[in-house]
């Protein structure tokens, strides 16, 4: 059977967030979205690794018994983990600094052991490196979306510092949305993440349920029901 | 034919919930009157203006909760939230610190945990803190009072800029709050006799002619208050009267230890918007425990929490914090200090005795 891979991609980005569907990876979510930049290099370096153990799974699961799978998973995510915190110390020590701990806490995030265990040990190496690519995307996006509404509510500005992740080149990206702002702080603090994460979950309901009811054919009900019978 | 069909109960005693309401807003006229004449025009616009952003917001919370507006609004809780949250608002604050209070308090602070009755933490407390930790600085500017009737009141256009237009109060008119006059001074190093010189009378703050928010200067006025609504019984007196003990206890207490460092019972009762919080904030029935033993655990916590901020942490007035973490922790309490059911005893089994059939 070929794999599909638009469904692979959907389901990451959308149907399937990370955050705002599966409720995971919510610690670095609510910790380092305080500005856009942040929310971005976090979402990078954890797509990276979600990419790197997609393949690496996907490639042992045959060689892997199925009682010592976790701690298989959780050896190559590490080795991924400490070879990403190496590299961004190396080369983009700023942003290391800013994010410090919550890099080597990759490890622990759920999203990535997650997508070992469901995706990656029962499918091939090509979806399984489409979907983590996918859910780091959908992870990235959510990550910039919450960085975004709490830096320009807490500071009136976005992707503030964005050249010390991406490079003198990006620096047009660092933009100031409100001058001359007060800057309401509580959105900055950790409220502000549990407020902003909420009512942005609560809005991609709306938007899911509204697709719902344009689309009726669309839905999971009529999905199975076109299914052959097996 | 089609007959109405009614549920129980069948005869009550005729109170509502826009009724109960009505009797707090009552309750609530001497004071907000007395701190409306003694600000003036801006804390009277801004006022208005929080009162009325709190029903709006509470109408657009109701419509998209899908629930019939008028009726939600008629209960009166998003108004009275939108009230107490003004009267803990320095009195000449821009009117978005009022709008943005009160889509706070309403939205926030109410709906989201799907409106009237279902929210954790009172939304007027949640309202003032967010606004405290978000905007210290509007929300520390205080002005001494200067009545309506006297000449060196802003003017009604001059009042409609200070609110609206952002003009900065006069400098010379700005000044520190009792309770931040008193802060400062102690952590300058001086002892209570030389910073009470920086503090107002006891008499000035039982009649509320000090700096202050714009409607918990007169501790004197809001207590006549709380003890009508102790009167008509909208309120019952263990959280009041828990709150009120335990601060001044704590206060008398180490005030008797180190009279130098820490300010007498009295002054720890008359500053700030104790009496406020006291009688209508604490006491609010959907945010407080059920039982008479919660009341008391829920008074005696916040006041100690309220003590522990004003005394040694950084934020001068501590009313806020310490309702919302008891707020936090109304469900703990409930869970053990239950009210009784009818024919049984505190651990659920029935009455002995009861002649069984």
């Amino acid at each position: 059977m070929r794999p599909d891979y638009g469904a692979i991609v959907r389901n990451g980005i959308w149907d399937n967030n990370a955050v705002f569907a599966q409720l995971l990876a919510l610690c670095p979510t609510l910790a380092v979205t305080g500005t856009a930049t942040n929310g971005l290099g976090m979402g990078l370096a954890t797509a990276v690794v979600l990419v790197a153990t997609g393949a690496i799974v996907a490639l042992v699961r045959r060689l892997t018994l199925r009682e010592v799978r976790i701690p298989v998973f959780v050896l190559v995510i590490a080795a991924c983990v400490t070879l990403v915190d190496m590299v961004m110390k190396a080369w983009l020590f700023e942003l290391h600094s800013v994010l410090g701990l919550f890099i080597p806490l990759i490890v622990t995030n759920c999203i990535i052991l997650g997508r070992a265990e469901a995706f990656a040990s029962r499918n091939p190496t090509g979806p399984s490196v489409v979907d983590g690519l996918a859910t780091g995307v959908g992870f990235i996006l959510t990550l910039v979306v919450v960085g975004a509404v709490r830096e320009i509510i807490g500071h009136g500005t976005l992707f503030a510092d964005a050249h010390l992740l991406l490079g003198d080149a990006f620096a047009w990206l660092e933009t100031v949305v409100v001058a001359d702002y007060n800057g309401a702080l509580v959105a900055v603090l950790p409220p502000g993440g549990f407020l902003a994460v909420g009512f942005l979950m609560a809005g991609k309901r709306v938007i899911d349920e509204r697709l719902r009811a344009g689309a009726p054919a669309t839905g999971p009900v009529a999905a199975r029901a076109a299914e052959p019978a097996p | 034919m089609r007959t109405p069909t009614r549920s129980a109960p069948f005869t009550h005693a005729g109170t509502s919930l826009g009724r109960i309401m009505g009797q707090v807003m009552v309750a609530l006229v001497p004071a907000t009157a007395f701190g409306l004449l003694q600000f003036g025009w801006p804390a009277v616009f801004l006022f208005a203006t929080t009162v009325a952003a709190a029903a709006a917001f509470d109408a657009l919370g109701l419509y998209l909760a899908g629930r019939p507006v008028a009726d939600g609004l008629a209960d009166g809780t998003a108004v009275l939230a939108g009230w107490i949250l003004a009267l803990t608002l320095p009195p000449w604050a821009p009117w978005w610190i009022g709008v943005t209070g009160a889509g706070i308090a309403v939205l926030v602070g109410k709906h989201v945990y799907g409106g009237t009755g279902q929210n954790i933490f009172n939304p007027a407390m949640v309202a003032r803190v967010a606004l405290l930790v978000s905007f210290p600085v509007p929300m520390t500017t205080y002005i001494a009072p200067v009545p309506l009737w006297e000449a060196a009141a802003p003017g009604f256009v001059e009042a409609l800029a200070i609110t609206f237009g952002g003009a900065q109060p006069v400098d010379a008119l700005t000044v520190a709050s009792p309770l931040d006059a008193l802060s400062t001074a102690l952590h300058g190093g001086a002892a209570v006799p030389q910073a009470r010189d920086a503090v107002p009378a006891l008499k000035a703050l039982l009649t509320g002619t000090v700096p202050g928010s714009l409607g918990e200067t007169s501790a004197g006025l809001v207590l006549a208050g709380g003890l009508f609504m102790l009167a008509v019984r909208t309120i019952s007196w263990p959280i009041p009267v828990a709150f009120l003990g335990t601060l001044f206890g704590l206060a008398e207490v180490f005030h008797q230890i180190d009279p130098m460092h820490y300010p007498t019972g009295l002054f720890h009762l008359s500053a700030g918007s104790v009496m406020l919080a006291a009688f209508f904030v604490a006491t609010d029935p959907v945010t407080s425990p059920v039982s008479r033993t919660g009341h008391l655990i829920f008074g005696a916590g916040a006041a100690a929490i309220t003590f522990l901020i004003r005394t040694w942490a950084g934020y001068p007035e501590g009313l806020g914090f310490g309702i919302l973490l008891m707020n936090a922790a109304t469900p703990l309490i409930d869970r053990w200090a239950r009210p009784r059911i009818m024919g049984r005893d505190r651990n659920g089994r029935p009455l002995a005795g009861g002649g069984g059939p």
